[in-house]
Formats: C-alpha cells, sequence, structure tokens
C-alpha cells in the first residue's frame, strides 16, 4: 500500500494530481490511500485512489504502519515519521512562487534531506511518477533507514538542564 | 520540600507536534502537561507515557489558528492564558509554531524559563514566529548549524 499524506494544513493540488495520474497508468500497480487536506470545492479529486480529508492520530499511524511507500509533501513531521517507521518516502516540496506554502522552505529541506537513504526527492510534479517507480523498485534492498523513536541524547539532556534550572551548553 | 519542574511542552498538531514528540527525554521525570491543537493527541500521549514507563501528562486542547485567523488566534491565546494561570509552570518548552510563540510570551509573563525550537523545517532562515519568540526565549534555538550566530540562534542539535 501507498500512503499519501500532504500535511496538515494547506491544499496540495500538483501532488494530489501526479499521484492520480501515477495510478491511472499503473491500474495493476500498489493500492494508494490519501489524507487531502481542506480540499478546495473546486480543488482537485483524485478519480484512481480512496482518500480522505483528515484522519485522526490514531487511525493516521495505522495507515502509515501498514505502507510500504509514504508519499508526500516535504514536511518535516512525514519525513520523520517516515525515518522512524523505516519506511522509505517519496517527497515533491511545496514551492512559495505557486502560493503552496509561504516560501521556499520546503525545497531547501528537501535539498538538505534528499541524500539521506529511503528519501526519495522529486523536485516537480512531472519527475513524481518516475520517482515512484524506482522507489518501490528498491523496496525490500538492503540498508537501514530507521532513526530511533527520540533524538540524540545530548540534545535532550541539554534541554533538561535547562528546563531544570541549568544551563544549556553544547558539548 | 522540593517539588519536580512543572514544565508546559506547546506544539500545533502536524510537524511541529512530531518534532515536540522527539524530544520528550527532556522531560521524563518531570511533570509536563502537553498543549496542542488536535483531541486524537490525547490518546497518543498517554500510550507513549505507558509505553515510556512515565506518569499520566497533562494534556490540554487549544484552538488551531495560523496568522491568518485573527479571531481564532485570539481565542487560542485566551484559551494559552487560561492554561498558564492554572497550571504556573516552571518551563515551557515548544517547537511552534503559533501557540508556541504566544506560550513563550505568557510564560515569560508568568516567570517561566522559555525554550524556543525553530522548526526543522527552516534550514534556510528562522520562521517568522521564531523571529518572533526571540525578545521571549531565554533559550532561542535554530535547529541547523549554519543558523547559528553569535547574538542567537544557538545550535544545540536536531530533532533528527
Amino acid at each position: 500500500m501507498i500512503f499519501l499524506t500532504i500535511g496538515t494544513h494547506e491544499p496540495f493540488d500538483r501532488l494530489v494530481k501526479a499521484v492520480d495520474e501515477w495510478c491511472a497508468v499503473h491500474p495493476l500497480g500498489a493500492t494508494v490511500f490519501g489524507q487531502i487536506t481542506s480540499p478546495k470545492a473546486d480543488g482537485y479529486a483524485p478519480k484512481n485512489f480512496e482518500w480522505i480529508s483528515r484522519l485522526s492520530p490514531a487511525d493516521y499511524a495505522t495507515r502509515f504502519a501498514a505502507a510500504d511507500l509514504i508519499v508526500s509533501h516535504a514536511g518535516m513531521g512525514s519525513i520523520l515519521t517516515a525515518l522512524h517507521s523505516g519506511k522509505p518516502i517519496v517527497i515533491l516540496p511545496r514551492r512559495g512562487h505557486l502560493r503552496e506554502t509561504r516560501n521556499d522552505h520546503q525545497y531547501t529541506t528537501a535539498k538538505m534531506l534528499g541524500t539521506r537513504p529511503g528519501i526519495h526527492v522529486a523536485l516537480d510534479e512531472a519527475a513524481l511518477g518516475g520517482v515512484m517507480d524506482q522507489a518501490l523498485a528498491d523496496l525490500g534492498k538492503p540498508g537501514g533507514i530507521r532513526i530511533p523513536a527520540t533524538a540524540d541524547p545530548q540534545f535532550t539532556d541539554a534541554l533538561r538542564s535547562f528546563l531544570t534550572g541549568g544551563s544549556a551548553r553544547r558539548k | 520540600m522540593t517539588r519536580p519542574t512543572r514544565v508546559l511542552a506547546v506544539a500545533s498538531a502536524g510537524g511541529h507536534w512530531v518534532q515536540l514528540m522527539r524530544i520528550r527525554p527532556a522531560w521524563k521525570g518531570l511533570e509536563v502537561t502537553y498543549v496542542t491543537t488536535d483531541s486524537g493527541l490525547r490518546q497518543t500521549v498517554l500510550d507513549l507515557a505507558r509505553a515510556d514507563g512515565e506518569a499520566e501528562p497533562g494534556f490540554r486542547l487549544i484552538t488551531e489558528a495560523n496568522r491568518w485567523h485573527k479571531r481564532k488566534l485570539i481565542r487560542q491565546l485566551f484559551e494559552l492564558v487560561v492554561v498558564m494561570a492554572r497550571l504556573r509552570p516552571d518551563a515551557v518548552i515548544t517547537t511552534g509554531a503559533a501557540p508556541g510563540y504566544f506560550a513563550l510570551r505568557l510564560g515569560r509573563m508568568f516567570g517561566a524559563r522559555t525554550v524556543w525550537i525553530d522548526s526543522m523545517a527552516n534550514a534556510e532562515e528562522l520562521s517568522l514566529s521564531g523571529q518572533q519568540a526571540r525578545r521571549y526565549a531565554d533559550l532561542w534555538l535554530t535547529q541547523w548549524d549554519h543558523l547559528a550566530t553569535p547574538d542567537g540562534p544557538q545550535y544545540l542539535g536536531s530533532v533528527l
């Protein structure tokens, strides 16, 4: 199963449409399920896969766990959850000039994190299908991508020391 | 007699919340109350606390709002005033966005130590709320080494 998630706050028609088109040319390919936040009345409605506008945190976790591949905007929540779950993720960054978000921070995220194992970047919607095909072909290949459930203890220890009244210093 | 440090851990639902969950060892054994914008996350923190062997954390739901929804923002601010007055935390820590900014300002007024951790999503420049939070953050952090400067923000690590 492929789980499509476009984030908590804004629509992202460009990604939804590209995934829908991928489904149209892969009728026998993997099943897609999407969480498509706040679709506008005139927004793009997928024809080739099942979707819902908002999953509860528990249902989101269930869908995430059941997926072989995550397809997402380049949001940190999706990326961190994919890395922690050990699931490969395909990301398409929202762009500032297309008013998909305030600025190009997702583009920067894609550039900064796109070289990590398990993260596959499509810089635009034309590239998405090919990147999804490649990510699916890579499924099951060896190579650990899973990160621990929590941040580096050096970081959380520094925070803890500050919270409890000490000073936070970089070690 | 000493009591455990009371920590208010604040983030809007979504990516900010995912980042907040990744630093939860920072308040292990302390008295934490979570503040966020999705009621379903109450179960998430209860389950995590059980898995981590922690005491049951507090949980307060506030209105979801961003800078484009002024009326909701005012409501969110009011709800945070109530939370702050009731709980009187010793420390407030947040990964953003709007509710985190309000929580730091209010935390300051109520005498708490305040920590802003700018979202890892901001690798090119600090977020707007992160820039505004500067004046109210005792510890003002970026998660990207290259954004740290001698005058702040500091870099102490990242959630990844």
